[in-house]
């Protein structure tokens, strides 16, 4: 039953094959036997199973959507009203959110049952979940691999079966990479398409709430719920939103496909290049041409990131000061004797890095050098974009460029760990969509294809995933030992 | 461009964020290969390019001047620290 889709589930669920309530005890019990992978933070199992039943009464009077009584993991960046919502940090180890998110209230209105919060990077920053006070994530795939960061809680979930699907953010990889590392389904809408409102925010002019899932069906479902226009985030787009699933049977005769040689470099892997180059052999045979592009601009996107984020983060983050909630020190002597020991004691050491890196590209000074320069560099990578997509209707490479790497491995070298998000970071910069979809393996670990779209083009995007799907079974793999 | 203890120091202040002394002279180390990363940047010629603060180049969105929230005060305070009489506590700011 763990090995299928939202798509079968509510076909089951529909047919009376099994109710909601037994679903969730599956997963619950699955959640509880897989343990040592160290995906949840938080299970709400009491929660789960009373929704879990309303879900039932729902499907039994016919007013289900597709996502009613589906059981799904819930990124711990997202406010869940009554339940702990952490960020992976010690700083809000006591935090009960006062409200949802607006993405946990759509999910909830839909009648999906929330099994509980998914382990993550603190505040979203990293590449691995070994940043997380509540200790590294363990990839179903390899013993003592990262799932790749930061949704990995949701990634790992969603690979082993401890949920059908899960929600993740994105503001400079963090659904693509660890959706790669794990062999399943994510996609980083367009800026703006799903609302930030409640979704703890690390760097609000690049992140993204977006599905994990096990196939670009399953995607589509669950984008379609969690996007729209969102009045509470000031920054959500007001468009309508299309039916995903409407458009996977699309035939993608004529599809142009871009692929950038920037991408296809010295520093990626030449077995995962060969993965790639595969992928792209399957879509020519689905009536897809190819061209090659050049976006020059893009190998500057990790140094401008590391200027735009970081000062996003230091400015978002100065709400952390021990007054109103969150961490606060013992026996204060004065006010900023409570700021700093507060700060100091709740933020980890990913966190402080990324702090004082804003902090110093904002100060007095070096504005202009750092954070202008990073916001002109922005423009050019963005203008880049737009013009490869006027050329071709989608770009594809690759996700990351190694597979899952070793617990432990990378932790202790940031800019390492910075740069193996090279392929995924330009994409936030410029505000497009873009998906991983599971291509194959190496040395028995996933690889993931990139597929990047443009503004608003997430129903291309799935419909380019999903007719893939339906001709390879990458994404119908899983992990052994997680029967 | 490399950063010096001190600056950390200095610039962990302004943040207003403890560090541990003994982490001071790493973080020195890890800011300053960060800054010779960005060093590629000065490479690129952006004259008049217009910098970029937002994906779509949209500007916030105004509404009408009315009131839509409820008041809510008890309801947040029950996460606080310290409260009194509905107000946060923090140390004595003026003697």
């Amino acid at each position: 039953m763990y090995k299928k889709t939202i798509a079968d589930l509510a076909k089951g669920l529909r047919s009376g094959e099994f109710s909601s309530v037994e679903l969730t005890n599956t997963y619950l019990d699955r959640i509880k036997k897989y343990s040592a992978l160290n995906a949840y933070i938080t299970v709400t199992e009491d929660a789960a199973l009373q929704n879990a039943a309303a879900a039932d009464a729902r499907l039994a009077a016919g007013d289900a959507s597709l996502l009613t009584g589906i059981p799904i993991a819930q990124k711990d960046i997202f406010c869940t009203l009554g339940v702990k919502t952490t960020c992976g940090s010690k700083m809000l180890d006591n935090f009960i959110a006062p409200y949802n998110a607006t993405v946990v209230e759509k999910l909830n209105a839909a009648g999906a049952v929330m099994l509980g919060k998914v382990n993550m990077d603190e505040f979203a920053m990293g590449s691995s979940n070994e940043t997380s006070f509540y200790g590294a994530v363990h990839n179903p795939w390899g013993v003592n691999t990262v799932p790749g960061g930061s949704s990995g809680g949701s990634a790992a979930a969603v690979a082993a079966g401890l949920a059908v699907c899960a929600t993740g953010t994105d503001t400079g990889g963090s659904i693509r990479q660890p959706a790669a590392f794990c062999g399943i389904t994510g996609l980083k809408p367009t800026y703006g398409r799903v609302s930030r409102y409640g979704m703890i925010a690390y760097a609000s002019s690049l992140d993204q709430g977006g599905p994990m899932t096990r196939s670009a069906e399953d995607a589509a479902i669950l984008l379609q719920a969690m996007a729209g226009f969102d009045p509470k985030d000031s920054t959500s787009v007001d468009l309508p939103v299309p039916d995903y699933s409407a458009s996977l049977a699309n035939s993608l005769k004529g599809l142009k496909i871009g692929l950038p040689k920037e991408f296809f470099g010295d520093g990626l892997n030449s077995e995962i290049a060969a993965v790639i180059e595969n992928a792209v052999n399957e879509y020519k045979k689905l009536g897809a041409e190819v061209k090659e592009i050049s976006m020059p601009n893009l190998k500057l996107a990790i140094p401008a990131y590391y200027v735009i984020a970081p000062a996003e983060c230091s400015a978002n983050l100065s709400r952390f000061d021990g007054v109103r909630f969150g961490h606060r020190c013992e026996n204060p002597v004065d006010l900023n004797d409570l700021y700093i020991r507060s700060r100091g004691e709740g933020f980890g050491k990913e966190v402080k890095r990324r702090i004082l890196m804003g902090t110093y590209a904002l100060s007095a000074g070096y504005y202009d050098a750092y954070y202008i320069k990073a916001q002109k560099v922005r423009r050019l990578i963005s203008e880049d974009f737009k013009n490869a997509l006027a050329e071709v209707d989608v770009i594809m490479g690759p996700v990351a460029p190694s597979t899952a790497f070793g617990i432990g491995e990378k932790i202790g070298n940031p800019i390492e760990m910075y740069l193996s998000d090279i392929y995924t970071i330009a994409i936030n910069l410029a505000g497009v969509p873009a998906m991983s979809v599971p291509a194959g393996f190496v040395n028995g670990l996933p690889v993931g294809l990139q597929i990047i779209g443009n503004y608003f083009a997430e129903d291309r995007l799935l419909n380019i995933a999903h007719q893939y799907q339906l001709v390879t079974d990458w994404h119908q793999q899983t992990p052994k030992g997680f029967e | 461009m490399s950063l010096m203890a001190d600056d950390v120091k200095k610039i962990a202040y302004l943040a207003r964020l403890g560090i541990d002394e003994q982490d001071v002279g790493s973080y020195a180390q890890d800011l300053s290969n960060m800054l010779e990363l960005m060093t590629q940047m000065s490479g690129l010629n952006t004259d008049g390019v217009e910098p970029m603060a937002h994906p779509m180049d949209q500007v916030q969105r105004l509404r009408i001047d009315a009131v839509t929230e409820t008041n809510q005060r008890d309801h947040f305070q029950q996460i606080a620290p310290q409260v009194e009489a509905g107000l946060y506590l923090v140390p004595k700011v003026i003697e």
